[in-house]
């Protein structure tokens, strides 16, 4: 299998609204800063692939029109998933495998703030059964957070220490959307609180991967992927045990985490209560550094908040704070789809 | 490491109509993945990923359906990716579930593409209002319509060359027991009399809106070495983008169209398409594309395409048969359409087409493309496996 | 800088989902006030009923009835319910094991507060009045005292009413708030002055318009303005002969690709003034505004000897 690398990570600064901007126009940025980072220009790029949803943006073909902020001409070799962006790096990463292109752009984006977030999501939900109630994402993470309090994994204080831990480590994170949990104690949706709740807001990432001796000509210290895998799960969470996430622990499995301790963690948790359910199932102890970057708790632009934990974790291991990272991507009610990442820094 | 080869084994499809009243989203798509399963005689078991497309989610009102969609397609515990390009995204969806076993990542990998265009309105879905933007001032038709009347002014085709396409596919589309359209009686002098709708289209020079599901499983060579029956090799895969709008664009023969074939053939070694391939299925919504993507896809000179198909080249027993199915124009699930050519050029080149069978079919391309002219993903089958 | 525009999207349509046989199954029951759940292979019972096994895929069709009545596995109290959710007073977010059944099911609990509901309470459910065959047949469920029928083993159903529902409505209304982005406004603000304001890209010196923020082959902003127009040429064309929906005009028309002046792509606009069968490529035309400061109505013949193709070829 051939050696592919994060060689450089780009986002915006995550804000609650973007609305003087469209989206190609807060994406542009993003895309300049990350073909900086490597001094290179669209048409360098073998692949490109990106992730986005047009329920979010509330158009059909939405991702058409972020193109245009790639500078497309002479046509180039490109897809586009319905997925967070971090499912747009897996293709891009397996298109890089299979020799067809040796570097990839992957970007994603998500402007939250034009619709009701917590109505848009209830859409993804089983149209027959569900859906038609309209359970929004707080209230499914409520359940999950309640059968994990009932079970033992966790406690409402538990909860507040994973906010304020993850707000702290994001006043160091100039991108992060939210950096404190003032007024966060009262209840959304009863056991989640405020402070248990992701930020909602908009926001644009972009990532380019290289192969091997590309990747180091590129990048002082690449951010090898050395094991990349993604799990679904039932989508009914009456027949889930909300407590755990065995998705991720497989997509880990087959990632290689185990074989090796990591240092970080960048975990894809838009709520405290799913934090407890993935350190579980990644099987990550006290010294594991996790969502040093804040999190989604500190910046959660839906559609780009997985391939900003692939991002953080590479973009630590470019500047030698971590040799091997562990990133996690999400998808779905509960955490019903995971993605997991395992990186390393070649050693110092 | 070279890329490993890549096989079609089992492919399967739903009779495709205007509305199916008696299954689910799920159901639809289970019984296209169950035919594909089948015909390759392997279970959801022997299945390592599942790698699903359709058009917009506002179609059928669900956003990111692959979530409840993972359990009917036995994706539990599995990969499961979920690709939207716009229409060209059945292609793009059976290219990246190619390359997880062409990079050696899975082994054999279920791929499904869909639309169940009855949970809506297809213009709906298509035109929704955006405020401050101009509206689209004439309907679906009437985006192609002014592409077509620049290629007819640009080659001098004669008025009569769509009618004869919509002719041939239609009555290709009665030998093939899944198209949506069986015009029994067609006549081409019923074509000619329809209502020109967005002159120059006219009616029966349009796409029908179908409920459908195409499947495909595809596999390694250890896999091919199982399968009961004769596999389709993949020879050639690409995508190609450029913008949708931009200065310099030609609309009636996109440069990533021809960059995209270009790419399938250089990978195929196919030097010379119009001699080297036996059989095309390409995505032509109005039936004017088919002699404008004759051009683009390299089977005729600039100018020349309409000429193969006023010859009759392109019918079922032409010397260039396209769209042995009866193609979008007898059928037309969006988000499946592009898939459904792939699968169609794959049966070619498999001998399963069973009617509409191109005798001796060796190697097929499948083509499709999103509407706005800005999408290619194409795909070379064959019937031998590829020799590099 | 000009104030942003924005402005209400409403994205709604009434979806019409056909059900499959289990799915039917059940919500017509539900009409009947009768839960139906389905067996597995491996003799769980599943409710609400699903076509696949979640764990084996395996098609369902084995019906059973199971109880009305139930035990919170979880739930999670929502004090500010949504327009759309079951209850418009705050309630509980419940999973509910209905008697009989191995799986639970998510719906709404009314209770008089958080502190009234707890982990394994006894719930059953509470019918709406007027049940059409939809999972909202269960208005909700409510706290059971114990008066309720007592827990009940699964057992078999035919799962055959008369007049089964096959099909379900789901209406489905999404509220936006629109922002065209920073070029598109600037060009909408010309258009109130009756201007056709266009962008340059910087790299390649194309003129666009309507400009959309980027140059969609360098990738880079535009933010040169240049003013087109207001003569233009049509560089193609259809005749309209049936109407769009929500469009009220006339048919036939002319729908048309114009390359105004100065700019280096067609838009496009309706052509009036002139009976629909004699418009031409290449014919020169000019705006017509509306008094609404939005876009041209449409646009007109100037009158000037048409342009020849290769003026214009490059933008076909």
């Amino acid at each position: 299998m051939r050696d592919v690398a994060i060689v450089a990570f780009a986002q915006s600064r995550h804000a609650r609204s973007t609305a003087e901007v469209s989206e190609v126009e807060l994406l542009m940025p993003v895309l300049h800063e990350a073909f900086d980072q490597v001094e290179l220009k669209a048409s360098d790029i073998g692949f490109t692939c990106s992730g986005s949803s047009d329920y979010l943006a509330g158009r059909a073909f939405s991702f058409t029109m972020a193109l245009d902020g790639v500078g497309a001409w002479p046509p180039i070799s490109e897809s586009h998933v319905e997925m967070d962006g971090a499912w747009a790096l897996y293709e891009a990463w397996v298109k890089i495998l299979t020799g067809e292109a040796d570097t990839a752009l992957v970007y994603s984006y998500g402007k939250s703030s034009p619709g009701d977030v917590r109505e848009v999501l209830t859409r993804q939900l089983d149209p027959y059964y569900v859906a038609p109630l309209w359970p929004d994402p707080v209230a499914l993470a409520a359940l999950q957070a309640r059968a994990l309090i009932d079970a033992g994994h966790t406690s409402e204080p538990e909860l507040a220490g994973v906010a304020a831990r993850s707000r702290a480590s994001a006043r160091d994170n100039p991108y992060a959307q939210l950096t404190s949990v003032r007024d966060g104690g009262e209840y959304v949706v009863q056991p989640l609180r405020r402070q248990d709740c992701p930020p909602v807001g908009d926001g644009a990432a972009a990532i380019v991967l290289a192969a091997g001796d590309t990747a180091r000509r590129l990048c002082a210290r690449p951010a090898w992927i050395r094991g990349l895998d993604h799990r679904i799960e039932a989508h009914s969470l009456g027949v889930r045990d909300l407590t755990d996430s065995p998705s991720t622990r497989l997509a880990a499995e087959r990632a290689g985490l185990f074989d090796a301790p990591v240092d970080t963690a960048e975990l894809h948790a838009p709520f405290t209560s799913q934090e407890v359910v993935l350190r579980r199932a990644l099987r990550l102890g006290d010294e594991v550094d996790v969502n040093p970057s804040g999190g989604p708790l500190a910046a959660n632009p839906i559609m780009a908040a997985g391939l900003i934990r692939l991002g953080e974790a590479a973009a630590r291991i470019h500047r030698g704070d971590s040799d091997r990272a562990v990133a996690h991507a999400t998808s779905g009610p509960c955490l019903q789809q995971n993605l997991v990442a395992v990186l390393e820094g070649d050693v110092k | 490491m070279s890329k490993a080869p890549v096989a079609v084994v089992g492919i399967g499809q739903t009779k495709h109509v205007a509305a199916r009243h008696d299954v689910s989203i799920a159901g639809l798509l289970r019984e296209a993945a169950l035919r594909a399963l089948a015909d390759a005689e392997l279970t959801f078991a022997d299945i390592d990923a599942v790698v699903i497309g359709k058009a917009p989610d506002f179609f059928e009102g669900v956003m990111m359906p692959e979530l409840y969609l993972a359990d009917a397609l036995g994706a539990v515990g599995k990969p499961m990716l979920r690709v939207h390009t716009a229409g060209s995204v059945g292609g793009s969806t059976a290219l990246v579930a190619s390359n997880l076993v062409a990079a050696r990542v899975h082994r054999t990998v279920l791929t499904v593409a869909f639309e169940k265009q009855s949970e809506s309105n297809a213009m709906w879905g298509l035109s929704l209002p955006i405020p401050f933007q101009q509206p689209l001032l004439a309907g679906a038709g009437g985006f192609f319509a002014p592409h077509v009347r620049a290629y007819m002014r640009r080659t001098g085709a004669p008025d009569h060359i769509g009618s004869l396409v919509a002719f041939k596919d239609r009555r290709n589309a009665l030998k093939n027991p899944y198209a949506h359209l069986h015009e029994k009686d067609i006549t081409l002098e019923k074509v000619r009399a329809a209502p020109m709708l967005w002159d120059p289209i006219r009616y029966s020079e349009t796409c029908p809106s179908s409920d459908g599901a195409v499947a495909m499983v595809l596999t390694d060579t250890e896999g091919a070495a199982r399968t009961p029956r004769p596999p389709a090799w993949l020879h050639g895969g690409a995508m190609r983008s450029e913008p949708t709008m931009f200065a310099g664009k030609d609309y009636v023969s996109p440069q990533a169209g021809k960059d995209c074939a270009a790419d399938v053939y250089r990978q195929a070694g196919i030097t010379d398409p119009r001699r080297e391939i036996d059989a095309v299925e390409m995505y032509v919504p109005f039936s004017w594309y088919e002699p404008m993507w004759l051009e683009n896809l390299g089977f005729a000179a600039e100018g020349e395409g309409w000429k193969l198909t006023e010859a009759g080249v392109t019918e079922l027993d032409g010397d260039l048969p396209v769209n042995p199915s009866g193609g979008v124009l007898s059928t037309n699930p969006i988000g499946a359409s592009g898939m459904i050519r792939f699968a169609e050029a794959a049966l070619q080149v498999r001998g399963q087409a069973g009617e509409h069978q191109v005798e001796g079919a060796r190697r097929a391309l499948g083509h499709a493309y999103g509407g706005g002219a800005q999408f290619f993903s194409m795909w070379l089958v064959g019937a031998d496996r590829p020799t590099t | 800088m000009t104030e942003v525009l924005s402005a209400p999207l409403v994205v709604e349509f009434p979806f019409t989902r056909s059900l499959g046989p289990v799915q039917s199954a059940f919500l017509t029951g539900l009409r009947e006030r009768t839960v139906l759940g389905v067996r597995t292979g491996d003799d769980r019972v599943l409710v609400p009923p699903v076509e696949y096994d979640p764990v084996t895929s395996a098609e369902l069709r084995e019906l059973v009835e199971v109880g009305a009545t139930g035990t919170v596995t979880t739930w999670a109290w929502n004090p500010d319910p949504g327009r759309n959710q079951p209850l418009s007073t705050p309630f509980a977010w419940v999973l509910v094991r209905l008697d009989g059944a191995d799986t639970a099911m998510l719906h709404a609990l009314d209770a008089a507060g958080p502190d009234a509901v707890s982990t394994g309470m006894r719930v059953r459910i509470r019918w709406a009045a007027e049940r059409v065959g939809a999972i909202t047949d269960i208005a909700c469920f409510e706290p059971d005292d114990g008066t309720g029928p007592p827990e009940r083993a699964a057992t078999a159903h035919h799962g055959e009413f008369t007049d089964p529902v096959t099909g379900i409505v789901a209406p489905a209304r999404l509220d936006y708030v629109y922002s065209p982005g920073r070029a598109q406004t600037r060009y909408l603000a010309a258009l109130a002055d009756r201007k056709m304001i266009g962008e340059r890209c910087p790299s390649c010196r194309k003129v666009y318009i309507p400009p959309r923020g980027a140059c969609p082959t360098c990738g880079v902003a535009t933010e040169e303005q240049v003013e087109v127009g207001p003569g233009g040429t049509i560089t193609t064309f259809c005749i309209v002969n049936i109407k769009a929906r929500g469009l009220d005009i006339e048919v036939p028309y002319v729908y048309a690709h114009i390359a105004l002046d100065g700019a280096d792509l067609a838009l496009h606009g309706r052509i009036g003034g002139l009976p629909y069968d004699q418009v031409r490529m290449g014919m020169r035309v000019e705006p017509v505004w509306s008094d609404d400061g939005g876009f041209p109505d449409h646009y007109r013949p100037t009158g000037e000897p048409d342009a020849g193709y290769d003026t214009y070829k490059e933008m076909v």
